[in-house]
């Protein structure tokens, strides 16, 4: 008994002191008080009197991807505006995502939002979901079938457009061996990015496959890539996460290669106004989640569609280090 | 056993049980218990849950996994994991279209080669675990990770692209469709034929388990290898018969994926063993072998279905699905447990 006292008495102490010390040890700048204070400046009440509508969003996002966090935020705020009930599901194997898409029809949702990363798998669903009369927008990837699997709209980014600025950015840049980091094996999104830097890009470009699920493994493979073949000077990696990873990797390996990198997060803002960065492709998320809400909203509403059967595009945005330092409090909000 | 002794001069092992005495022994009583359970919870936790179309829903995605589950719980109540069995599915569409697309065959060639190439990946599991005596997790999870590097590379380069190329114009696509992929449209309810092959399947293995001397066998290699090798039973033949009986039903799954979405990504499939490990366990399989059944991996199958779905269709916050699945899985699996010593006791 003696035992078990002393035992809850050093516990007891033990949190004591960590409280103290986290009260104590303040810090005045950044930190979840910073948040706070730029969230205050944020409404998030309906602005509109339309009925509450429950639109579902499905996307083959990866379990704790940041690029669909700020989708998924584009998208929440919209649907707080446009007094929307907003349901979000999402599998990066394309059989569940196809049954998620079931199961908001099972639901009788007033609209769908889906990212089409492996089409033919959710074209009969799809069909379905037109059939019962629910409005479609694609959003991110699969600008070619959106109108055939009877879409209102697409929005996003055209993936080999986006490869293509990144190849003439390189050029400009003077680069002539580059390495393509593909991070997710079987997504042709980022097959096509590669694709397209390797049409424009005048010098050669190689793809290298990593585990993006494991970053230690994704180090150690650049690192190995970078040790055997000293002559790279360019790295291009596909998502903001995986910038800072490929930093590491050129540091140990010693190697001189520029890092630059598609989508933005804020150690990736960081890391381009230091300069360790080159640059940054952006297809802005943010915008790809909440046009997507918005334009359900419109064409429940008053029957809008914008884009005139085409894409409307999100990107690519070429973002370097002048613009960094603008957008960097949008990047630390989670909205960039 | 109880003390009210069977009639005199018989052995008591030959006693006859009554009914209701068989059915409490069964392995998968416990998980029946369980699937009411869940069935309960989301008809009141999901208003959309109980409607036909719903229903159908979960039991389309009961039945991906449950045709798996089954040959996987055979091979668990033999004694065995099979790591490579959720990548085996993705091989097996992969070839099948390929093989069709490159030689420009009919697609029924390339489903015919896409089994043999699948029977063989698990023959070579058989056979390399009978051979080096390795445990078969290691064996397996070998074999899962050269599958998930063959995949992608074989994939890459015959066709220049990650996935494959759509073969939905070629001849005997739509008659290899009607026996993998096909549904029914009753009203607003479709039924998949997964559905009917996931019954069959379960149905034949619940027959090999129960009347057959390969059964026995199963139990027996489950048991203790050693003692049913000195009893005479075949305990190699057995171990590679259990292994293609899995490639048999990732082949069925395999081209059920291909004829349903017509195009193959190469990275899919990776985790999905898993599932199929806990449709079986949940279903009263031991993770030691020997006991369990595939009627019970029916039911595990039909347990996940319902959780999976409805987590969304009680609109959950999605950012802790995996959670509420983990925890509803491990407290089926618990109540399972529990209703088994409840009837163990009663005996």
């Amino acid at each position: 008994m003696a035992r078990v006292r002393t035992g809850v008495r050093v516990v007891g102490a033990v949190l004591a002191a960590v409280l103290g010390a986290s009260l104590a040890g303040c810090s005045s700048t950044g930190g979840k008080r910073a948040e706070e204070r730029a969230k205050a400046a944020q409404a998030g009440r309906p602005a509109v009197s339309t009925p509450r509508w429950t639109f579902a969003m499905v996307t083959h996002a990866g379990d704790g991807d940041t690029f669909w966090d700020i989708v998924q935020k584009g998208a929440k705020e919209a649907a707080a505006k446009d007094n929307i009930n907003f349901v979000y599901a999402h599998d990066d194997q394309a059989q569940q995502q196809a049954q998620f898409v079931q199961n908001a029809i099972d639901q009788k949702v007033d609209g769908i939002v889906v990212s089409l990363a492996k089409p033919e798998a959710l074209k009969d669903v799809l069909a379905k979901a037109v059939k019962a009369g629910i409005p479609v927008i694609t959003v991110n990837s699969g600008s070619a079938q959106s109108a055939a699997y009877g879409a209102l709209t697409h929005i996003g980014q055209d993936e080999e457009i986006a490869g293509e600025a990144v190849g003439t950015e390189l050029n400009k840049r003077g680069k002539k061996r580059a390495v393509c980091v593909l991070h997710e094996q079987g997504n042709v999104g980022h097959e096509q990015r590669c694709a397209g830097a390797k049409k424009t890009f005048s010098g050669t470009l190689e793809n290298l496959y990593v585990e993006g699920t494991n970053m230690p493994s994704v180090q150690a493979a650049l690192q190995a890539k970078l040790q055997a073949d000293p002559s790279i000077d360019a790295i291009v990696t596909l998502g903001a996460p995986f910038a800072p990873t490929a930093v590491k990797a050129k540091d140990a390996a010693g190697s001189k290669a520029e890092v630059d990198t598609f989508d933005l997060n804020d150690s990736v803002a960081r890391d381009l106004k230091s300069g360790a960065l080159g640059f940054a492709v952006d297809q802005q998320p943010y915008l790809q989640g909440y046009e997507a809400i918005d334009l359900l909203w419109l064409y429940r509403y008053n029957a809008n569609v914008l884009g005139g059967g085409r894409p409307v595009l999100t990107g690519p945005q070429i973002v370097t280090a002048a613009e960094a330092s603008k957008l960097e409090e949008y990047i630390k909000r989670g909205s960039r | 056993m109880s003390t009210a002794g069977p009639a005199d001069g018989l052995d008591e092992r030959l006693a006859p049980t009554s009914a209701l005495r068989k059915l409490l022994g069964r392995p998968e009583l416990g998980s029946v218990v369980g699937a009411a359970a869940v069935f309960v919870f989301f008809s009141i936790a999901a208003p959309s849950f109980l409607q036909a179309s719903s229903l159908s829903t979960i039991l389309y995605s009961a039945s991906t996994i449950g045709i798996m589950a089954a040959p996987v719980a055979l091979l668990m109540i033999g004694g065995e994991f099979d790591l490579s069995a959720g990548v085996m599915v993705t091989t097996s569409a992969l070839v099948s279209s390929m093989f069709s697309y490159q030689m420009t065959a009919n697609v029924w060639v390339g489903v015919g080669v896409s089994l043999l190439v699948t029977l063989a990946i698990g023959f070579f599991n058989g056979f390399m675990l009978t051979r080096t005596k390795l445990p078969s997790f290691i064996i397996t999870l070998g074999t899962f990770l050269m599958l998930t590097g063959l995949n992608l590379g074989f994939t890459k380069l015959i066709t220049g692209t990650v996935s494959t190329k759509t073969i939905a114009d070629m001849e005997g696509f739509s008659s290899a469709r009607a026996l993998f992929a096909s549904q029914w449209n009753i009203g607003s309810v479709t039924l998949k034929v997964t559905i009917l092959w996931w019954f069959a399947i379960v149905a034949v293995a619940t027959w090999i388990l129960l009347r057959t001397r390969a059964g026995n066998w199963i139990f027996a290699v489950g048991g203790g290898a050693d003692a049913a090798r000195a009893t005479g039973v075949p305990v190699v033949k057995t171990r590679i018969g259990l292994y293609m009986g899995v490639a048999l039903c990732a082949w069925i799954s395999g081209q059920h994926i291909l004829f349903s979405f017509d195009v193959v990504q190469s990275g899919e499939g990776v985790g999905n063993e898993f599932l199929y490990i806990i449709a079986a366990v949940i279903g009263g399989c031991l993770m030691t072998g020997g006991y369990g059944s595939a009627i019970g991996s029916a039911v595990g199958a039909f347990i996940f279905g319902m959780t999976s779905n409805g987590i969304v269709y009680a609109q959950w916050n999605p950012d802790w699905f995996k959670f509420f699945l983990g925890a509803m899985l491990l407290l089926a699996t618990l109540l399972n447990a529990w209703v088994r010593k409840r009837a163990e006791a009663t005996k």
